[in-house]
């Protein structure tokens, strides 16, 4: 197949709506007889509602007001479990939890009326953190405080030890992370008995918000549409929260009648909407004097929060990420996902395999330091290749070249210059620099069977004029897939790019492509437009009115032809599993993925020590990631996930009081701004993937696994000071600093 | 927007005297509204309670920067963008624009005020501490009259300043000095733009063979007003550089300042890094 | 409830049109520009005037419109990013961005073209520092600013743009 668009950086697909300002979001739509909604919220992390009070001086009678009695079905947020209540009517679990709903056609009067409600509530004692969690001195949720946990055991850890020459132990730990995406959420919601619920909002996963609402109202299928407004940015902040939107402005509008819009203000978006996991691992290494990995032993906890949504399947991700990209004949890890009193913590790019990273590529670095090794001899001795197996004993049948990517990554960033450089320079300077480096992978597509499961489906639909349309629930989320979509198809039908477009995920009309989640957009859904649209070309083939190698026109006047003749011209595409995929989710062991980004991130680094701040100088990143399909787009990604993960590494530090954030404004939960960001240059290894569109892989969560540990290798490669936990704030630094000095005295 | 907007009042006097005469009517009801860069961010969050506000917009008296030779005087609506632009302030006084640069993005620079920065009276204000070292004075004026107060002493508590409830800030007035003197600023805010300061330090000296003649030191964020750290500067002043005097300095200097934990910081930091700054600087002077 | 005050009229001159709106004197200029002037490029991304999503040009100058108080917006001239192309023209900063990658999700860059254009207007040929310091009120979550300043840069080798008000 010619590869006309594939592999060339094209016009982004919905571009020019976006840099002219015509891009239509939901806080964009109005209708004539809108009302807004609020959501009132608990005060308190755990408790009994005793009841609710609506204060004087507020017209109440003019307002629609929701409690759970008014749900029509069940009342939960359906998910993975149905823990989660849509609007709590007992007990409070979290400092923003539901309770009551509001609208009115006046947004400041809703504002007077949110203040003027009070709920009663008797305190219970809480929990906050993971420690508090294990030691199971409070239940908050279940019988012991786990939401999920997991086994993996690859060999005898146990009997390993014995032919380990050094033993290095290592804690760490990351924080929470706001995914701040610069467009709140929200949602807008038609529901009535006859025509059913109909929501459009900013969103990742159309049908995650349909399979939610269907028990809310219960209510079938087809009474359930959901919507994808233009979305700004997700990062997995969009995956399961806006169900509860969805869920919230739907009983809103049920219950008044009208069509109501709730959009969040950043303060609530910041402080009731889901984090990243904040973690815990612990590491137990055996390594032989020459630097092999004999056995590692891995205790790895995340908090959850306080309902399960997700956290199984995040945990699940950083449990298979946790013994990183390097061949041990003994792994054993145990992880498991906590509860605890603050709002649920939920996907956010990584999902899981940051945390956990982190831990590994921070540990590895000690451990080479134990057995005399530099970082990267160490590695180079231990990265896994061809027919080797990772901890959950998948066998790697690609050429994963490790010490490639390590070279190349050390020839780009100068690494061995730099780091003999700034041993010299360092002494006596006030600003001490340094260079660190990860290596890391990070699986595409859904852990284990999940694709399987997903079943996705994709269709296209041509027109008499011979234009083609996608059909799938994936969305746009700044990402590109309406321009890898357009791509794939154009060039599999061998027609021009402009004569592709990519339908609005609608439930209502398009198939269940699968969520947006998990780097699998452009792999595995790419792969199934494009064979949905060779599919649509066999059918003219075999129709008799297209040859095989046709042209453009000749592809116009067959549509023409086919849809005057026999009526609509549609052709769909279902998910298989490569062939040979095993996974055992009894013994968590198989195929995890079917296939891993392969990276090595090199960052530089100042630190600053009158104030203690480090900066990040200079920064590289070289991956695999199979075919480029948009080379543009590619780097994009890449760009944009390395500043978030500086943001997580150095910046952004969520304050938690009583489960609640404290910092939730943007003023004071910093991200990086332009002047913060070092050039980020990305180099690309292409090694195409058999089972991917022209052979691409996933990237999209990739470049937030490796920054981390980079900066905090290049930090102690700076100042000699070995961090163990992210964000490493100046205030964290300061302390670490204050302690050496202090114990030097 | 958290705040009940209809509840709120700003109304735009076209001159000075129909400004006075509100105020003089109804003290205390009508509080001043310049740029609005932190007021409208207090207005969003909620936590705006005063409810009457005069904007100042259109007193066309209060803008301008006017360079005399014994000073310069600006007015009180300059905004950070006016004062980092302007040549006379660039050369002179380096520090004031050093801060207004580092004060927000552009966007608040062309909106924030130098006398609403003063006013507003946080402890974190990036301008006060060069005002301080540049020993301003601001003019005060009502329907009584006018009077000038030493910049130095206008804040008397959290929030609180010698300010009556009649009287405008119209202007500031910073005297040039003959000689030069060396000037040193710092904001530590953690992100390289539009941070908040968690310690911000001003210092200038004048040298003469290696002994400190004239000093001052201010600093923001460690303490409840941005402070002018007086007895740093009289362990300093008339004495030659050394390492000793720098350790006792700081050691003056961390029973001067009273930095507190909140959500931006905590007060062990503050207070070593406003210690390791007050080197810096000290340093600086010793070269 | 509150006590509440009277609507007041205003008047601006945007994109080069009068347009009035009855509106509380201290309601943002924001809503009275997405809302009363149905004017939906403006965005809102965090009401505290720290991300710029909301800038707008008002007397040239660029300001966040989320800290802009609707009275004193009477009587100013304010430029959008809906005035920025002119008809199907994109103004060479927008096309440096749909080119370079400037935008992802889309939801900063309205802002983020008012601030670009806003730093050309006084830098023709800003160098980097210039760039990141003209850029440095404007968050992007999506692209790391790399493609952002690739797109400033191309847009000044591209030379054709012009302050929206000249136009």
């Amino acid at each position: 197949m010619e590869e006309k668009y594939i592999g060339h950086s094209v016009e982004r697909k919905e571009g020019r709506e976006k840099v002219t300002g015509r891009a239509r979001y939901v806080d964009d739509l109005a209708f004539p007889d809108m009302v807004h909604g609020v959501t009132v919220r608990s005060s308190v992390a755990r408790g009994r509602i005793l009841g609710i009070r609506y204060g004087d001086g507020i017209p109440w009678n003019e307002f629609t007001i929701v409690t759970a009695k008014d749900i029509p079905g069940a009342n939960e947020i359906a998910l993975i479990l149905h823990d989660q209540p849509c609007l709590a009517s007992e007990f409070i679990n979290h400092p923003e939890e539901p309770v009551v709903l509001l609208a009115h056609p006046d947004k400041y009067l809703l504002e007077e009326a949110r203040r003027a409600v009070r709920i009663d509530v008797e305190a219970m004692p809480a929990v906050f953190t993971i420690e508090d969690s294990l030691a199971k001195g409070t239940i908050v949720w279940g019988e012991d405080n786990v939401l999920k946990a997991y086994h993996v055991d690859k060999g005898d850890v146990d009997s390993a030890w014995a032919a380990a020459d050094v033993i290095v132990e290592g804690e760490y730990r990351t924080g929470a992370q706001e995914q701040l995406y610069i467009e709140n959420q929200g949602m807008i919601a038609v529901a009535n008995p006859t025509d059913g619920v109909t929501v459009w909002g900013s969103l990742q996963c159309p049908y995650y918000v349909h399979k939610a609402l269907m028990p809310l109202f219960g209510l079938p299928a087809e009474k359930i549409r959901v919507i994808q407004a233009e979305t700004g940015g997700g990062f997995g902040g969009k995956e399961e929260y806006p169900s509860m939107i969805a869920a919230h402005a739907a009983l809103l509008a049920w219950k008044s009648g009208k069509r109501v819009k709730i959009v969040y203000d950043r303060a609530e978006d910041m402080v009731a909407t889901t984090k990243r996991h904040p973690s815990r691992t612990r590491h137990r290494t055996g390594v032989t004097r020459d630097g092999k990995l004999v056995a590692m032993d891995i205790d790895l906890a995340i908090d959850g929060g306080a309902y399960a949504t997700l956290s199984a399947v995040v945990l699940s991700r950083a449990t298979i990420h946790s013994a990183g990209p390097y061949v041990c004949p003994n792994v054993r890890i145990r992880s498991q996902a906590v509860a605890t009193n603050a709002p649920p913590h939920g996907a956010f790019r990584g999902f899981g395999a940051p945390q956990s990273v982190f831990a590994i590529e921070r540990h590895l670095d000690q451990v080479a330091r134990a057995v005399n090794l530099t970082p990267e001899e160490l590695r180079r001795r231990n990265f896994l290749r061809k027919d080797q197996t990772t901890a959950t004993g998948q066998i790697i049948h690609e050429d994963v070249n490790f010490s490639g990517l390590l070279d190349r990554a050390f020839k780009e960033s100068d690494y061995h210059a730099k780091r003999a450089r700034f041993e010299k320079e360092n002494p006596g300077a006030t600003v001490k620099r340094g260079i660190g480096f990860s290596s890391f992978m990070h699986g595409a597509g859904f852990t284990g069977s999940g694709e399987v499961y997903l079943a996705s489906v994709v269709e296209v639909e041509a027109t008499a004029e011979g234009c083609v349309r996608v059909l799938a629930a994936s969305t746009e989320i700044g990402q590109g897939a309406n321009t890898i979509f357009s791509q794939i198809a154009a060039d599999a039908l061998g027609i021009s790019y402009d004569r592709i477009d990519v339908a609005q995920p609608d439930t209502g009309a398009v198939p269940n492509s699968g969520p947006t989640v998990a780097s699998r957009t452009s792999m595995v859904v790419g792969n199934l437009v494009e064979k949905a649209a060779l599919n649509l070309k066999n059918t003219l083939v075999e129709s008799g009115l297209l040859c095989d190698a046709c042209t453009e026109d000749e592809f116009v006047r067959a549509c023409k032809r086919y849809i005057e003749t026999r009526g609509t011209l549609r052709a769909r595409a279902k998910y298989e599993p490569p062939p040979g995929l095993h996974w055992d989710d009894t013994t968590y062991s198989g195929d995890a993925y079917g296939t891993y980004a392969w990276a090595v991130y090199v960052a530089e680094v100042a630190v600053d020590t009158v104030t203690y701040e480090a900066r990040v100088s200079d920064f590289v990143a070289v991956q695999e990631i199979g075919k480029v399909i948009h080379p543009v787009l590619a780097a994009g990604q890449i760009e944009g996930g390395v500043a978030q993960a500086i943001g997580m590494s150095l910046y952004e530090n969520v304050v938690w009081r009583e489960g609640r954030m404290a910092n939730g404004q943007m003023t004071n939960y910093i991200m990086p701004t332009a002047a913060d960001i070092p050039p980020i240059r990305v180099f690309f290894e292409e090694q195409p993937y058999p089972f991917g569109p022209h052979g691409a892989k996933g990237i999209g969560e990739l470049p937030m696994d490796g920054p981390a540990p980079a900066i905090l290798n290049a930090i102690e490669n700076a100042t000699g000071i070995s961090l163990r936990e992210i964000p490493a704030t100046p205030e964290v630094l300061m302390e670490a600093m204050a302690e050496k000095a202090g114990a030097l005295v | 927007m958290r705040a009940y907007i209809p509840a709120y009042d700003l109304r735009v006097p076209g001159n000075l005297s129909e400004a006075l005469a509100i105020l003089g009517r109804e003290p205390g009801v009508w509080q001043p509204f310049a740029g609005g860069t932190d007021l409208m961010v207090l207005l969003e969050a909620g936590k705006l309670s005063h409810r009457k506000f005069l904007s100042l917009t259109k007193l066309a008296d209060f803008r301008g920067v006017e360079v005399t030779s014994g000073a310069v005087i600006l007015g009180a609506l300059t905004t950070y963008m006016e004062i980092q632009r302007h040549p006379g302030l660039q050369s002179e006084f380096p520090l004031l624009c050093t801060a207004a640069r580092e004060t927000g993005s552009i966007a608040t620079q062309n909106r924030g005020t130098i006398g609403g920065n003063i006013v507003n009276a946080s402890p974190a204000a990036d301008s006060p501490p060069a005002l301080l070292v540049y020993d301003a004075e601001v003019e005060l004026v009502s329907e009584r009259g006018v009077r000038w107060l030493p910049y130095h002493g206008f804040h008397t508590g959290y929030k609180k300043m010698q300010i009556a409830a009649d009287e405008l800030l119209r202007a500031i007035r910073l005297p040039r000095r003959a000689e030069p003197w060396k000037q040193y600023y710092r904001k530590v805010g953690t992100r390289k733009a539009q941070a908040i300061s968690k310690v911000c330090f001003a210092g200038a000296a004048q040298m003469e063979d290696g002994i400190v003649r004239g000093i001052r030191i201010a600093l923001g964020s460690v303490a409840p007003i941005v402070l002018r750290a007086v007895r740093a500067e009289a362990s300093i002043r008339g004495k030659k550089i050394t390492p000793e005097l720098i350790a006792a300095t700081k050691d003056i200097l961390g029973h001067e300042i009273a930095p507190i934990d909140d959500i931006r910081s905590t007060a062990r930091y503050r207070l070593r890094v406003a210690q390791n700054l007050l080197a810096e600087f000290l340093m600086q002077l010793a070269r | 409830m509150s006590e509440t005050v009277e609507k007041i009229e205003i008047a601006c001159l945007v994109n080069g049109e009068w347009r009035s709106a009855r509106v509380y004197p201290l309601a943002r200029l924001l809503d009275v520009i997405r809302g009363e002037m149905r004017l939906t490029g403006t965005k809102e991304g965090c009401g505290e005037g720290e991300c710029g999503a909301c800038a707008l040009l008002m007397n040239g100058a660029i300001v966040n419109s989320c800290l802009v108080p609707a009275a004193e917006a009477d009587g100013a001239e304010i430029h959008t990013i809906e005035g920025v192309a002119s008809g199907d023209q994109l103004s060479a900063v927008q096309s440096a961005f749909l080119e370079c990658g400037g935008a992802q999700c889309g939801i900063c860059t309205p802002g983020m073209v008012i601030a670009a254009a806003a730093l050309l207007a006084r830098h023709p040929h800003p160098g980097d520092a210039e760039i990141r310091e003209g850029l440095a009120g404007n968050l992007c979550r999506c692209t790391g600013y790399q493609k952002i300043f690739t797109s400033v840069v191309r847009a000044c080798e591209s030379g054709r743009e012009k302050s929206p008000g000249n136009r």
